[in-house]
């Protein structure tokens, strides 16, 4: 058997230089006469030994990383002893891939293909296990879809993680001639990539489980809302629609089931605020990303006043999972009411960043020392943001809060979408505080007083306390306009602005200038 | 600018029975000439059958659309926390620096149009920053001047640069 070099053609491992690693590499390969060709698959989501090289032989498949281009010599030497039988003997090996410790120790059900081929290749999905969900949602009715999901618990993965089943029961349940299924993956917090690497590595997931909403609720269109910050996914999306409606798993009569599903990609145009469910409906619909007020829910009056599900890409998968492997099985993993897996992204100041799929109930240390190994700068670690940039800052005495949504609403943070960003001791806690008010300031929508005038208003009010004029009066002001935020505005934008600015007042006040010369 | 104008009649025509049609005539313009002409809103306005204030109003919310032509080619640095965490603003002050332009603004060879991003989905290998459609992970300041001084050919190919 040819062996099969894998190198992924994903965002985070084309911007460490994939593309070039893997032109050059099938050169050398075809200089060298080696029985091996190159593949190009998706990430595993170990981005931080991006590239990184895998290598498939009939009896195994072992992975070398980070690969720069001038070590392809000697990482051919070790593929060429290893193909002879040989033992390898190089500093980039890293052994059998699935044993490689940071792969190991998760569990992942919704990024169980991502990385091991094509993502593109409908074959190699389907000989994974996929469209299996697809074809039981085919044989049941759509209550009996909505029961599973139901059961499974699966909440939305997008952040305000909202009982997906009872959504997709309202959309049921709520009459109407058309309806609509969108996807959400406008993934704009910071520190989070998990829609994007499963949109890059496995498309037909998201296409499945946007399929099997559709199967549920009776709705025969689909929207995926990306961000065009995500222009290889966009890509990737497009060809993967292409395919899977020439194979008849999308348009008319799918899989002979005599039911509809189209699906098309919508790229969203640079605001964050789109986000938010409803503004992301309004830029669907062509108008400018301005926040509904709630009732009436999406689930009545949604995308165009009709009936819609709005689900992010993890909560969409999810339910393909779901649906193939039982919503038992999924509702197995997890604590209270947080069930299943989730995909936590390590990003910032970190060693070993990447996607990390686990139960709900690892703490936030154990995710951040044990698969994190400290920071990149190799500094102590200040400060972690969970959520995005709406999420707390939290020192280490928050460390060891358990990866729940009701835990960390206890210490007024959030899991959100699941990113964490990791700060070192060098960071400026009040110039992140800053920055959290000069980011709404930006993104705000403007729908909201609070939220639009507010944030400028916290830029300066933050300016004065660092500068020492009037501090205390200043400070009491600052908590003031923070309260009116959290109280006055629709949507988390807002309204959750104030999170990470006072937990950096509240745990990292000498930033501020506050009792600065007391002794922590 | 007759071309101009006949290629966004074009578009109008293709996009104003796509429901929500709007986003994606507006990328579509942006794709064909680089920008979108202020002189194009009265008809977008007449074959989508809203006010130009309506109009005017979607283009100026996103921060993609822009209204005045742009460098050959757009360089966004990513602000977003993550990329901070690993030093960005010291590469975004760089990068103003050595460009000798401010955010929004054209280097006056008409070269590079600087542009803040808010996340790129890359904040595992932090800090990125994109240069037309590609994204580049871990840059540094000397990876930064790199990067723009490939850009003397319009449109080079990405090259292979891993060091």
């Amino acid at each position: 058997m040819t062996a099969q070099v894998f190198i992924p053609k994903d965002t985070t491992a084309v911007a460490l230089g994939a593309d070039g690693l893997a032109l050059k590499m099938a050169q050398n390969i075809e200089s060298r006469s080696l029985d091996a060709e190159v593949q190009r698959n998706g990430s595993r989501g170990m981005f931080w030994l991006e590239p990184m090289v895998e290598v498939k032989t009939e009896s195994s498949r072992i992975a070398f990383g980070p690969v720069n281009a001038s070590d392809i010599e000697s990482v051919l030497d070790a593929i060429d002893d290893h193909l002879a039988g040989k033992s390898i003997d190089h500093s980039l090996y890293l052994g059998e891939v699935e044993k490689i410790d940071y792969l190991a120790k998760q569990q992942r059900l919704t990024f169980k293909r991502a990385g091991v081929g094509d993502p593109i290749c409908l074959s190699q999905y389907q000989g994974l296990s996929g469209f299996k969900g697809l074809a039981k949602a085919i044989s049941m009715t759509g209550q009996e879809i909505v029961d599973e999901i139901k059961n499974s618990g699966l909440r939305g993965r997008g952040g305000a993680a909202f009982p997906a089943g009872i959504k997709w029961q309202t959309v049921l349940d709520t009459p109407g001639e058309q309806k609509y299924i969108v996807c959400n993956a406008d993934e704009g917090d910071s520190g989070t990539f998990a829609d994007r690497l499963l949109m890059e590595s496995d498309p037909y997931q998201l296409i499945e489980g946007m399929t099997i909403a559709g199967l549920a609720v009776g709705a025969n269109q689909g929207y995926i809302y990306l961000r065009s910050e995500y222009p290889f996914a966009h890509k990737i999306l497009n060809d993967a629609i292409k395919r899977a409606t020439e194979a008849g798993f999308l348009g008319s009569n799918i899989c002979e089931s005599g039911k509809d599903f189209f699906l098309e990609v919508r790229l969203g145009a640079g605001a964050y605020i789109c986000g938010e469910e409803t503004s992301l409906l309004e830029s669907l619909e062509g108008k400018r990303g301005m926040v509904r007020a709630k009732p009436p829910l999406p689930a009545i009056e949604g995308l165009f006043g009709k009936p819609t599900v709005v689900n992010n890409v993890l909560t969409l998968g999810a339910a393909a999972t779901i649906l193939e492997q039982g919503s038992d099985s999924y509702k197995d993993f997890g604590m209270g009411r947080s069930r299943g897996t989730l995909a936590v992204q390590l990003a910032g100041n970190v060693k070993q960043g990447g996607l990390i799929e686990l139960a709900f109930g690892t703490t936030l240390r154990e995710v951040v020392e044990g698969f994190g190994c400290g920071t990149h700068s190799g500094r102590p670690v200040r400060a972690i943001q969970m959520g995005g940039p709406l999420g707390a800052f939290l020192p280490e005495s928050q460390w060891d809060t358990p990866l729940d949504y009701e835990s960390f609403a206890e210490i007024k943070a959030m899991i959100g979408h699941g990113g964490i960003v990791v700060f070192d001791d060098t960071a400026d806690m009040a110039a992140q505080a800053r920055f959290a008010m000069e980011f709404c300031v930006v993104e705000s929508c403007g729908k909201c007083t609070p939220c639009r005038i507010g944030a400028t208003r916290g830029v300066e009010v933050i300016d004065r306390i660092v500068g020492d004029q009037d501090r205390d009066n200043n400070l009491i002001l600052l908590h003031e306009l923070c309260d009116t935020m959290e109280l006055g505005s629709l949507c988390a934008m807002g309204g959750m602005t104030p999170f990470p600015v006072r937990s950096a007042l509240t745990y990292f006040e000498e930033d501020f200038g506050i009792n600065s010369r007391r002794d922590h | 600018m007759n071309a101009k104008n006949n290629n966004v009649d074009q578009l109008i025509e293709q996009y104003k029975t796509l429901p929500g049609g709007l986003l994606p005539l507006l990328h579509a313009i942006k794709h064909a000439l680089g920008y979108i002409p202020e002189s194009t809103v009265g008809s977008i306005a007449k074959g989508f059958n809203l006010s130009r204030a309506e109009v005017h109003g979607v283009i100026s919310f996103y921060h993609d659309f822009n209204t005045q032509p742009v460098g050959h080619h757009r360089v966004q640095i990513c602000r977003a926390e993550a990329c901070q965490s690993m030093g960005s603003r010291q590469i975004e002050s760089h990068a103003k620096q050595s460009l000798g332009i401010e955010y929004g603004e054209t280097t006056s060879d008409g070269m590079v149009t600087l542009e803040p991003v808010y996340c790129l989905g890359n904040c595992a290998c932090s800090p990125s920053i994109r240069i037309n459609d590609d994204i580049y992970a871990r840059v540094d300041k000397s990876r930064f001047d790199q990067l723009i001084s490939e850009l003397n050919m319009p449109e080079l190919d990405k090259v292979e640069t891993s060091s």
